[in-house]
């Protein structure tokens, strides 16, 4: 496999230095993220389609943010939407539960299925309680880190189901989301008292506690510390398992460690989808090719 | 590849070393700013301090329970057991009636606002609300509640409505504090970042269910600030009171069904105005008292307000 030679660094201009300096990258690939740090990628022989993006459009009143984008959503594999700020990507994510159709000018063209059916016939909420996503700043609601999954699977605004009927759902959640064993004692605290990594992983597990069949998560590390972002990863690579996962982020690097397919988007198009080796190892298009070793973006 | 060591720091000037490059007229105007800045604290600490010694030295506990009677000496003319309870109920019928209007409102200002014309009349009506001098409100509830249709909100002798009463006064105080129960619960809404509410709707939550369980909660403490200011207008207003309350310092029930709320009555602030001593009763000691109570009262909300606040405020979200 032909990989890339490693992309030039570019350094930010120290404190008394004028200008950025480009360190050019040494032969043996160590300031190049391609051909190191990948995890091992297990087999997706389980992966089973889950939702199909066909022919998909989607405008701002006359701005087209997203042009007939067609891709598959997998169970089994993570899949990371790339490319520049404003090519779309967040647009083509916020549609897959139609949050899209929060703002007002948005039109639509085109069709996406979920397990077969047509999202545009579910009800938004039950399509959302199916269709789950997780957001770029930690947001976990004003309650208590129970309360914050438990809300999930209770009716609307209602306090039922009781809590003793919750706990074990409420406990199964946080496991999946890895969070048990540091809230198990304190989940009676305001959620807004948990650390910044802490609460993104509440913001899964609230996002996992309906049992989706599909995760969506919008640069779900870019508020974080890179420890906490290696967690979420970690995680994210476990839950490919049992649901289908669609990553949208900036970070080059992460979209390599954690995806099985990336979709590179550039001006609403869908320029290249591929495994991830492919995609970043050998893209097939010229303007992949510029934007993952750096040129543009 | 080429290792940056970082140069050695230049000297950190802090912002007190370098506001000595500040032009002379900078400096001249951040002096003025502190000068007026301690001179309006000085005035409003001064009030207050003033208020409070002259007042405390007047204040008697068997004021609280007594209520006033005619007479000529200080000695004679009782306590202030009316107007406090006067006070409080006036408060607390006003705050009935503003605050679910007005968190109503709020909420849909902020969250609906549909269709947006009927939002924007609304809006500027609320804060015309605002800007109305209370004496308007007062004229304006006497003219209504002596309409015969609303007799049942007051005194009516021989057919005749007397127009003045605690539901009267409460109604138009009510229109004093809406504004700012509404004005508070929709900037409280509004500044929850919007990713917030999408993220309920992200787990399938409907808009009813995101705001009472997630926007209200978030905003209580502007919630809160809204109730607290509306109460403090409402038992600091002295125009709808003497208007539409009767003027009687007694509580005066009226005939009928629940009397006390359609009877006449006081409050310490129309007592203040009777006792000073340019109004009808200048008994200035019992002014005094019942201001001192009165300022006690305000400054005591003000301080809970606080307290809700800078609790709320810890834990948030980033935008």
């Amino acid at each position: 496999m032909g990989f890339l030679s490693p992309p030039p660094v570019r350094k930010l201009p120290l404190a008394g230095e004028d200008t950025a300096r480009v360190v050019e990258p040494n032969g043996n690939g160590a300031s190049s993220f391609v051909s190191s740090g990948r995890r091992a990628v297990a087999s997706t022989s389980l992966a089973v389609d889950r939702m199909q993006v066909e022919e998909l459009s989607i405008a701002y009143g006359s701005k087209l943010a997203v042009d007939s984008v067609s891709l598959p959503i997998r169970q089994g594999e993570v899949l990371a939407l790339i490319g520049p700020s404003g090519c779309g990507k967040t647009t083509l994510l916020r549609s897959l539960n139609r949050l899209t159709e929060l703002t007002k000018t948005a039109s639509l063209k085109g069709r996406i299925t979920l397990d077969g059916d047509d999202t545009a016939t579910f009800e938004p909420t039950s399509l959302r309680r199916r269709v789950t996503m997780v957001f770029q700043q930690p947001n976990p609601f004003p309650m208590s880190v129970f309360d914050n999954v438990a809300f999930v699977l209770r009716e609307q605004a209602s306090r039922r189901p009781r809590k003793r009927e919750l706990k074990g759902a409420v406990e199964d959640a946080l496991r999946r989301a890895g969070l048990w064993d540091e809230v198990k004692h304190d989940l009676a605290h305001p959620a807004l008292r948990l650390s910044g990594g802490q609460q993104q992983r509440l913001c899964i597990a609230r996002a996992l506690a309906a049992n989706p069949e599909v995760l969506l998560l919008d640069e779900p590390c870019s508020a974080l510390d890179p420890q906490s972002t290696q967690v979420i990863e970690d995680l994210i690579v476990q839950l490919r398992e049992e649901v289908a996962v669609v990553i949208v982020t900036h970070n080059l690097q992460q979209a390599y460690r954690i995806a099985d397919y990336v979709a590179f988007m550039y001006l609403g198009e869908l320029v290249e989808y591929g495994p991830a080796e492919q995609v970043f190892g050998a893209p097939k298009q010229e303007r992949t090719r510029e934007y993952v070793s750096g040129a543009f973006g | 590849m080429s290792v940056a060591t970082p140069p050695a720091p230049k000297e950190r000037r802090s912002a007190r070393d370098s506001s000595a490059s500040w032009r002379w007229t900078d400096r001249l105007g951040l002096a003025f700013a502190w000068v007026l800045g301690v001179m309006f604290l000085l005035i409003t600490v001064g009030i207050v301090i003033y208020l409070m010694v002259q007042g405390i030295r007047f204040v008697k506990p068997e004021y609280f329970v007594t209520s006033p009677s005619a007479g000529f000496s200080e000695s004679e003319t009782g306590g202030f057991l009316d107007p406090l309870v006067g006070t409080i109920v006036v408060a607390s019928l006003a705050m009935a009636i503003a605050f679910p209007v007005g968190l109503g409102v709020g909420v849909w200002l902020s969250e609906y606002g549909r269709p947006t014309w009927l939002a924007r009349i609304t809006e500027s009506t609320v804060e015309m609300l605002a800007g109305t001098p209370s004496i308007v409100f007062a004229l304006f509830g006497v003219l209504l509640f002596q309409h015969p249709a609303l007799g049942l909100f007051s005194q009516s002798t021989d057919g005749v409505v007397y127009g003045r009463s605690f539901f009267a006064a409460a109604a138009m105080l009510a229109l004093i504090a809406l504004p700012l129960v509404v004005a508070n619960v929709r900037e409280g809404l509004q500044a929850i970042p919007g990713h917030v509410r999408e993220a309920s709707y992200a787990v399938g939550k409907t808009k009813i269910a995101t705001t009472r369980r997630v926007l209200l909660p978030a905003a209580r403490p502007s919630v809160v600030t809204g109730a607290m200011l509306g109460v403090g207008r409402v038992i600091g207003d002295t125009a709808v009171i003497i208007l539409l309350l009767g003027a009687t310092l007694k509580i005066v029930p009226a005939e009928g069904p629940v009397g006390e709320l359609r009877g006449t009555g006081s409050t310490l602030t129309s007592f203040v105005f009777q006792n000073a001593p340019t109004g009808e009763a200048n008994q200035p000691e019992k002014a005094f008292a019942a201001a001192f109570v009165l300022l006690a009262m305000v400054l005591i909300l003000n301080f809970a307000m606080d307290v809700v606040v800078r609790r709320g405020r810890r834990l948030t979200w980033g935008s």
